[in-house]
């Protein structure tokens, strides 16, 4: 029983180690925010925060995530029922369509503005290599910018 | 906003177990359990709270197209509700069948969603609202004529005035008006407006429910692999070789033609099914490769049977006697959808009674396969639509949901969900039909068009997906954007004497409905081919195009040009490309902006699309579909392709199926000239012009011609 710190929780996940953390959020956990888009580490869906670090969770097994790190995922970003910076830009900006992809592009996007409050495009196009298929890249660019003037 | 999969009271017993299945789920029934005795229908799409709030159903799915939204914005607008307080709802495909199709079509695709149901849809808005002031009229004993409805509210001319939510008992208990008037679209207070989506808050917090997110409980989860080549069997697995790994519950197969392994989480189920020893019977398909396929599409360019779309004089006498003739032969590859969320579907099985949680572009289809593989009565499935992780034509196809149910049959009373992994899903797609076009054109000695001949050569959706749509044998689909007219997706000019026609060669790849499929190849195909048209007549392609395109598609295309400035100076080494259709019921163009580097790299600046869609329901999704549609077609146009190898396909994820991301992508601008008077589709049609009109810039900027995709096989290097 490996014993996972998840946006501040303590929690205990019954799985192989060899698991990745994405599926132990899923699965597990029943955290179904964070998304399987590839399995490859190609598309970001699954993008979560260990220590502060944007990391593509299906390339994290649970014996490597589970070693008092400190984990955080879509479900975690809003405090006291207030969204952070950037959800707050994605609302405003009218960003997701179907939204598949978002909780990565939010979670990559929260990253990005801890490390650098004020991106440049070539920030952001450095940072941002998520996949979006319905194509919400411009609005993704917008909000980003918007969060960084809020 | 939440998604409900639940429906109101009235005449609604048969969906508590819908609630049922809802509740399980976690969905948010804010109004379910209180106020569940007051909710009043007023008729099929619209239901009212006693608190005001106000659900309309929305019978079409939300694949992030923004459908959702704008249909509900139409009913509002006829039912005179505050916007603030609309919340949505889906009716389940089963309750449609036992009302009647009373809710009509569910089928989401082909830009239909909204040009398609607008009219029946506003009118259950109106007639709400009728009954609403009638209630109103008959408790204050005034003529309805002296009341009026305006945010949720009805006001008599004395000034006095009730809420909906008062009403809407009243007003549930009267006859529906047999013909109600619709608002002139320039008297829109909600359509029309740029308003924000419904369902974006649950996006942002992890909390929106997709297909594969769907928790039963008792639920196992199961992997899927289906032989490899299209069209093979299986001829014998071992599962008892995986059978005592961890939380494998069983080894199965379906349809004799997939394993799968059922497990307590998708992860372990995956494992396990990569280790199961598997036997395939491949059959003949086993032996295609992909060089055959081009040798059987390049056989078509020549053939001398072919169906004709569209003719008009004779194309071959003209071309003949014509002063320059020029021709030319493009090909369009195989394109896989990629949707973000791999398919997936999850179905519960009793021996009387069968449901599939899923996403799906088309509830009923989907109902129809649940209720075909459980092999029982359609009255006794249903389906409860999630959101989709995009669609793109894919989700019109139910095989993924008979596969949940064949597994699930297997298991009585367990849900199962199962989950295609991306490789299966990049393996066993319906594929953008790949073709080939040869063009052939006559020019007089003035420079004008007097002779076009188009053959295409290649797959048809139809002969693939439904033969029994074809009509003699011919696919209509095929001819999409070159059409002889109707209201649809009609060639643009005016042509003395043109022939249109169609070798279908059928190789054993699925093809399949595709975002903006058919008029994407053929826009390639007439529109690279113009500007070569216009090259050999020394004219600019946007002059030579006006001169011939009929006024709609002029107007398009002059506005979007007027905006890009097209003609006017431009950055150092960059180049303008043009490209203009009509599809899906809309007028579109497109401009774009590119520049090569001197050792072949592209970089696409800058986009400028116009579309005329008749309508326009909400322009800032419009605008967002617009760009969108951008990077799913420029995706396809840098490096979509899919190929053959010993009959299977190759690519197997996005590591060899690339897609465009956020640095390649080019800011576009949208730019809306609705004209009135029709109804066009936004999903899909500028799609189409996104490859043709970069195709025509690179031109512009090297001198060659492509007209092969994926660009990535070109080299655009200065010499090569």
């Amino acid at each position: 029983m490996a014993v996972l710190n998840v946006n501040g929780k303590s929690l205990q996940a019954n799985a192989d180690p060899r698991t990745p953390l994405l599926w132990v959020l899923r699965d597990t956990l029943g955290m179904t925010g964070t998304k399987y888009g590839c399995g490859i580490a190609q598309c970001g869906a699954c993008t979560v925060h260990i220590d502060g670090v944007a990391t593509r969770s299906c390339q994290v097994p649970l014996s490597a995530a589970a070693s008092g790190k400190k984990i955080v995922t879509i479900e975690g970003l809003a405090q006291d029922g207030k969204l952070n910076k950037i959800q707050q830009a994605w609302l405003d900006n009218d960003v997701p369509q179907c939204g598949y992809c978002q909780s990565g592009m939010i979670m990559a996007a929260t990253a990005l503005l801890a490390a650098k409050p004020n991106p440049t495009d070539a920030d952001i196009d450095a940072a941002m290599t998520n996949i979006c298929r319905c194509g919400t890249y411009q609005q993704v660019r917008e909000a980003i910018h918007a969060a960084a003037k809020a | 906003m939440t998604i409900q999969t639940s429906l109101g009271r009235r005449g609604f017993l048969a969906s508590a177990t819908a609630v049922a299945g809802g509740f399980s789920l976690g969905f948010s029934f804010p109004w379910a359990s209180a106020e569940a005795a007051d909710v009043q229908e007023l008729n099929a799409w619209v239901v009212i709270h006693p608190d005001d709030k106000v659900v309309i159903r929305i019978a079409r799915s939300e694949m992030g197209q923004g459908t959702l939204t704008g249909l509900a914005q139409l009913v509002a607008e006829e039912l005179e509700c505050d916007w603030s307080k609309v919340t949505t709802e889906y009716p389940t495909p089963g309750e449609n069948v036992r009302r009647h199709r009373v809710w009509k079509n569910f089928s989401t695709g082909g830009s239909r969603g909204i040009r398609e149901s607008n009219q029946y849809v506003r009118e259950g808005g109106a007639i709400a609202r009728e009954m609403l002031i009638a209630a109103a009229a008959a408790e204050w004993k005034v003529p309805a004529a002296e009341c009026k409805a305006a945010d949720s509210k009805v006001t008599h001319s004395s000034g006095k005035s009730a809420t909906f939510g008062h009403l809407a008992a009243a007003a549930a208990k009267l006859e529906p008006p047999k013909e109600v008037k619709l608002k002139d679209p320039k008297d829109w207070k909600i359509a029309g407006k740029p308003l924000k989506r419904l369902d974006t808050l649950p996006k942002l917090k992890g909390e929106m429910i997709y297909g594969i997110d769907v928790r039963l409980p008792g639920m196992l989860v199961a992997a899927v692999h289906a032989c490899p080549v299209h069209g093979g069997k299986l001829k014998s697995f071992d599962g008892a070789k995986v059978e005592k790994m961890p939380g494998v519950k069983k080894v199965l197969s379906v349809d004799n033609n997939a394993v799968v392994v059922v497990a307590d989480t998708y992860w372990n189920a995956k494992t396990a099914l990569e280790k199961v020893p598997v036997q395939w019977d491949v059959g003949k398909n086993g032996d295609v490769q992909q060089d055959q396929i081009t040798a059987m599409l390049k056989e078509g360019l020549d053939a001398t049977e072919a169906f004709v779309g569209n003719k008009a004089g004779d194309a071959k006498a003209a071309i003949d006697g014509a002063a320059k003739k020029v021709e030319a032969v493009y090909a369009f590859p195989w394109q896989s959808h990629a949707n973000m969320e791999p398919m997936n579907a999850t179905a519960r099985f009793t021996p009387d009674k069968c449901e599939v949680w899923c996403g799906t572009q088309n509830g009923e289809a989907a109902l129809a396969a649940a209720a075909e593989a459980a092999e029982l009565p359609v009255a006794k499935c249903d389906v409860y639509k999630q959101m989709l992780g995009t669609g793109f034509g894919r989700r019109g196809r139910a095989d993924y949901v008979r596969q949940a149910v064949l597994v699930a049959k297997q298991m009585p009373g367990t849900p199962i969900k199962l989950i295609w992994s991306r490789e299966e899903d990049m393996t066993h797609g319906t594929y953008h039909p790949t073709t080939m076009c040869k063009l052939t054109g006559g020019l007089d000695k003035d420079g004008n068009l007097v002779g076009l001949h188009v053959r295409i050569s290649g797959q048809s959706i139809l002969a693939g997906l439904a033969p029994q749509n074809l009509q003699n044998g011919k696919d209509p689909g095929v001819f999409s954007a070159l059409n002889a007219g109707g209201p649809e997706s009609a060639f643009g000019y005016n042509v003395p004497n043109l022939l249109i026609d169609h070798a279908m060669r059928q190789p054993h790849l699925t093809p399949g409905f595709w975002r903006g499929v058919n008029t994407n190849q053929n826009a390639v195909y007439s529109e690279c081919f113009i500007d070569e048209l216009a090259e050999a007549a020394g004219q600019d392609p946007l002059a030579f195009r006006l001169k011939m395109l009929k006024p709609k598609y002029a107007a398009v295309l002059k506005a979007t040009a007027d905006k890009a400035g097209y003609g006017k100076p431009l950055p150092d080494g960059h180049f303008h490309g043009i490209a203009q259709i009509m599809g899906y019921g809309s007028y579109v163009a497109g401009v774009a902006e590119v520049s090569v580097s001197p050792d072949g790299v592209l970089k696409i600046h800058k986009i400028t699309a116009g579309t005329d869609p008749g309508h326009v329901v909400n322009p800032a999704q419009v605008e967002r579909q617009i760009a969108g549609s951008f990077v799913y077609g420029l995706s396809a146009a840098l490096y979509g392709e899919i190929t053959l190898k010993d009959g299977a396909v190759e690519q197997t994820n996005f590591d060899s199926y690339n897609v465009m991301r956020m640095d390649e992508m080019p800011r576009v601008e949208a730019t809306l000239v609705p004209s009135g008077g029709f109804w066009g589709g936004v999903g899909e049609p500028t799609i189409a012009v996104a490859a043709p009109s970069v195709l025509n810039a690179i031109h512009k900027a090297t001198g060659k011609r492509v007209r092969i995709l994926p660009l990535m096989n070109q080299d655009l290097k200065k010499g090569a």
